[in-house]
């Protein structure tokens, strides 16, 4: 187990450095720049420019400054916000980020699995269609659409909710999002979990549980839902990656002050620190998370046993 | 405290019926089975795959999936009472605790999950109301007395970590554990080597022997009842075929389809020839021919098979057979015996 | 006893049985997909509307002379007009849709961004499945350490949010052309979903590379490429043909987000992500420019997770015989 780790941990910065050197690379191979799109400066203007932020360097020194920094910690300074620096604009939002992320899915979670456990447990009935619909909502509607839907209905026109903005943690400002972020999330775990259900109910082990006398209740709860639960937990790992680029979209839509907007206005901007900042930073975060899960698979069954 | 029903049965079975809806119409599964055991006996059901000897015995216990499967019909005496006319509740009392059934496949009838320990206290926590400590103990101790060295230590494996043979020792303790009156064997060695096969059947003989239970035991190999049983009956499409004494059985069959399943065991003494083998494949029972089930495929069919359902022929006072010319069989074998 | 021989030539005859009856076996997974009523439905909306993204707004110009692009010349008329309302206040048949800001018919647009988003999502799923099942396939074949390198690296990657490269690149380095960017975009988005593809196929070949008619191609001498790709692929085909279908939908899905970002289908071209996306900012007075391509979009996502999932119950029992 722990050479596992190791190895995955290991890892992580090769990929970084891989990562990083493309995306740098492809900010250099665009046209333009961050400081004129792709105006023309005065000659003496622009030089004054690069000089300030050493750009006037050699690509390859250049280059090499990124990843020095890097180790020391340093992200660099923004290009657009003046004066404030990579690391300190992550560490505002990423709070804002994770926040979001971690309400969506324990809400997709939360409500993905119930509703899959029962859609299986009443195979063919009423609940289960009207489970499987509704899990079939978060798949139809891309959150995109969804958002401003629910805006228009709880905010506008209900006033219960915030239509946008954030307003730190514990506020009404974050239900709206976190729903929009989840719909996906909880289709696709609903699904998941009535599949495994279904096929662990179908199991001989459970025809054993029952055999000796245990509840019906205690037969899914305390057999099924270990078996039944594994695909979601492997499933939680992919999850995470593309609740990223999710969070990307909400963000804008509710104009929440997070990673993924700070993200796409720097790509718009050309803001290039900001830009590999936000890409290392959730690159590495990826791939923590994602050493997690799988490290909580191998707690959860124990069939598998990494060497 | 050992209770019987009328006749000193253990158990009586009488009439049957578990059908499944399928999309190919109606699988009459077990369709009339009747038979019954004493207190201490061991029975063994004989039969090839899809002769309901499976369906029969998980209706014992109300294990059958509902849907697509239902008991429409019959009574299971035991313990003086009817289990079909039982509650859920009391059904599940008796699950475990006075009936316990051990299975087939013990990989995929364990759960992998959970540690082997957790899975043989759970038994006696619930019927006997052990503590963790009382149950521990208990499991630990049922597990040495299955024959698995190192129990104590061993006991906190998951299943994954033992062998087949380990396995099924394991689901007999943890059948056991409750000291049930009657164990329900289905197809223990199946999935076994054959080496281990032989150890199998000797520790439920011998646990047999220690704790007073009745055995059923099911198998589609008549090897394995010839040393083990008291009675056998002999299942083919839903229906009993025949049911005698072990020994009467083997030696004097009345039924075509009995004699079918004795000549196919081979005789490791016979002459070098071909092995023999009861021709064509057991019936759909979604589209059973009217007449006797077996007429397609026996060597004794006549006209009348393949028309008319056989009479349940007594041939002694323990000895039945479903047959147009039970008599005639019975009598051949007498002869050739 | 006599039971293991038989099984052992019953189960080569299964196998030769199954190739041979192919045709068969298709036909039975068509006539167990009619069964399914959710799929048939899925099935219809689809072809509705990939029908009408095709020929509509051809038909629509011949007939009306609205398109996607077209903006009436008075600008009275450059105003959002709700459905079926003309210009004055009264009912009109003109604008079943109604209009966007500019006066555009958004009938018109969200037909011709059926085309794109369409047209976007086939060529990028199309993209994905000859990149996924070449590598999964090679992979699966060639097994040992060549498998366990490759099979590394689509791990690696799986858990990386790449779509977050994707929006550098598309952000970064805008193709000029209209064509261009379109080609960028089958590129990035095929790029985006082959992991998954790659992993079922190499399964898929893992278990069926073992099996006597490989054997015997083997034995014959025909060449590695041709045993993977003209004997295994082929045999692999269910679960490739589920996942495609259920890869179409989130294509789409990633197009539509690109291009509501602005990094996708760019103006003057529409697509049901672009459209939704102009839709959004005037939801509170203009609903409908949000509402018909919304509902649109999802019909189609709804319809064609439907289909893909039919046909996976459908070619099921396929799928666990392999």
């Amino acid at each position: 187990m722990l050479r596992f780790i190791i190895r995955r941990v290991v890892i992580i910065v090769p990929m970084l450095f891989i990562i990083v050197s493309i995306t740098w690379g492809l900010i250099r191979l665009a046209p333009g720049n961050f400081y004129l799109g792709e105006r023309k400066l005065a000659p003496a203007v622009e030089k004054n420019l690069r000089e300030k932020y050493g750009m006037d360097k050699p690509w390859y020194v250049q280059y090499w400054k990124v990843f020095r920094n890097f180790g020391q910690g340093d992200l660099g300074t923004s290009l657009k916000y003046e004066g404030q620096s990579v690391n300190q604009i992550i560490w505002r939002a990423f709070p804002v980020s994770a926040t979001l992320g971690l309400c969506a899915y324990l809400l997709a979670l939360g409500v993905g699995i119930t509703t899959g456990t029962l859609a299986a447990l009443r195979q063919n009935s009423w609940i289960d269609y009207a489970c499987t619909a509704l899990a079939m909502v978060g798949i139809a509607i891309p959150n995109f659409i969804l958002g401003p839907l629910l805006v228009l209905v709880f905010a506008l026109t209900l006033f219960w909710l915030p239509p946008a903005l954030w307003n730190g943690f514990p506020s009404k400002n974050i239900v709206l999002p976190a729903i929009t972020l989840s719909a996906i999330y909880i289709a696709y775990i609903a699904r998941l979990t009535r599949s495994g259900m279904l096929e662990v109910m179908r199991s001989d082990y459970i025809r054993t549980a029952r055999a000796k006398g245990l509840s019906e209740r205690a037969v899914v709860m305390r057999h099924g839902l270990r078996g039944g639960l594994l695909p979601v937990v492997s499933f939680s790992g992919p999850a995470l990656a593309f609740l990223i680029t999710g969070t990307v979209v909400v963000e804008r839509v509710f104009a929440l002050p997070g990673l993924g907007n700070y993200f796409i206005n720097a790509c718009f901007n050309r803001d290039e620190p900001l830009i590999i900042g936000i890409v290392a930073f959730i690159a590495i975060a990826v791939l923590v998370l994602n050493l997690l899960v799988d490290i909580s698979y191998g707690f959860l069954d124990p069939r598998i046993r990494y060497t | 405290m050992r209770d019987t029903s009328t006749n000193g049965n253990l158990l009586e079975v009488k009439d049957l019926r578990t059908h499944f809806e399928t999309e190919d119409g109606v699988v009459k599964a077990v369709d009339g089975v009747s038979f019954a055991l004493k207190q201490g006996e061991t029975l063994g059901i004989v039969g090839e795959s899809g002769s309901g000897k499976s369906v029969a015995n998980l209706s014992l216990m109300r294990l059958i999936p509902d849907p697509p499967g239902k008991i429409v019909s019959g009574e299971i005496h035991f313990g003086g009472r009817d289990v079909l006319k039982l509650s859920t509740r009391e059904v599940r009392d008796i699950r475990g605790k006075q009936i316990a059934m051990i299975f087939q496949d013990p990989m995929t009838s364990l759960n992998p999950l959970m540690r082997i320990s957790k899975q043989l206290m759970e038994v006696t926590q619930l019927h006997l109301g052990h503590s963790r400590e009382q149950a521990r103990a208990h499991a630990i101790k049922m597990l040495e007395q299955v024959g698995i060295p190192d129990a104590r230590e061993r006991a906190d494996s998951y299943p994954h970590e033992f062998s087949g043979g380990m396995r099924q020792r394991v689901m007999i303790a943890m059948a056991l554990s409750c000291q049930p009156e009657l164990l329900i064997a289905d197809e223990p060695t199946t999935a076994l080597d054959v080496t281990i096969q032989a150890q199998i059947l000797e520790l439920i003989k011998r646990l047999k022997a220690e704790t007073g239970a009745s055995v059923i035991l099911i198998t589609h190999d008549l090897g394995v009842v010839a040393g083990m049983t008291d009675h056998i009956i002999v299942m083919y499409a839903g229906k009993v075929f025949e049911q005698a004494p072990t020994a009467e059985l083997f030696a004097r069959p009345g039924n075509p389809y009995t004699r079918g399943l004795l000549r196919s065991v081979p005789d490791p003494l016979a002459e070098q020839g071909s092995l023999y083998q009861i021709p064509g494949l057991p019936p759909d029972l979604a589209r059973l021919p009217p007449g006797c089930p077996f007429a397609p495929r026996c060597e004794r069919a006549e006209d009348i098979c393949r028309t008319e359902f056989p009479p349940f022929v007594q041939l002694t006072r323990e000895h039945h057979s479903l047959c147009h010319f039970a008599n005639e069989i019975y009598a051949e074998s007498k002869g050739e015996g | 006893m006599n039971d293991e021989a038989n099984m052992q030539d019953q189960h080569t005859a299964d196998e030769a049985a199954e190739l041979v009856v192919g045709s068969s076996l298709w036909r039975d997974a068509w006539r167990r997909l009619l069964k399914n009523k959710l799929a048939v439905f899925g099935m219809i909306v689809v072809a509705v509307i990939v029908l009408a993204s095709v020929i509509g707004p051809t038909v629509i110009q011949r007939a009306t002379g609205y398109a996607y692009d077209v903006m009436p010349k008075e600008t009275r008329l450059n105003k959002s007009f709700p459905p079926f309302r003309s210009p004055e206040g009264g009912f009109s048949w003109t604008h079943p849709m109604g209009t966007d800001n500019a006066g555009r018919d958004i009938l018109a647009r969200v037909l011709s961004g059926g085309q794109i988003s369409l047209m976007v999502a086939l060529i990028a799923t199309l993209v994905s499945l000859v990149i996924g099942v070449s590598y999964g396939a090679i992979a699966g074949y060639l097994g040992g350490r060549i498998d366990d390198v490759m099979m590394r690296v689509v791990d690696v990657l799986y858990s990386l949010p790449y779509v977050i490269i994707v929006i550098v690149l598309l952000a970064l380095l805008p193709a000029k052309t209209p064509t261009g960017q379109l080609a960028e975009l089958f590129f990035a988005l095929g790029a985006v979903s082959w992991l998954t593809m790659a992993r079922i196929v190499r399964g898929q070949v893992m278990s069926l590379k073992n099996q006597d008619f490989v054997l015997a191609a083997r034995a014959t001498g025909v060449s590695t490429p041709k045993i993977i790709f003209r004997h295994l692929v082929p045999n692999a085909l269910g679960p490739v043909i589920v996942y495609a279908t259920l890869t179409i939908p989130s294509v789409m899905l990633s197009e539509a987000f690109l291009s509501f970002l602005g990094l996708g289908v760019r103006p003057p071209r529409v697509s049901w992500g672009s459209l939704a996306a102009d839709g959004a900012q005037t939801l509170a007075i203009f609903p409908w420019q949000l509402i018909f391509p919304g509902v649109t979009m999802a019909l189609m996502l709804l319809s064609l997770n439907f289909l893909g999932d039919g046909l996976r119950d459908a070619l099921d029992p396929q799928m666990r015989k392999q």
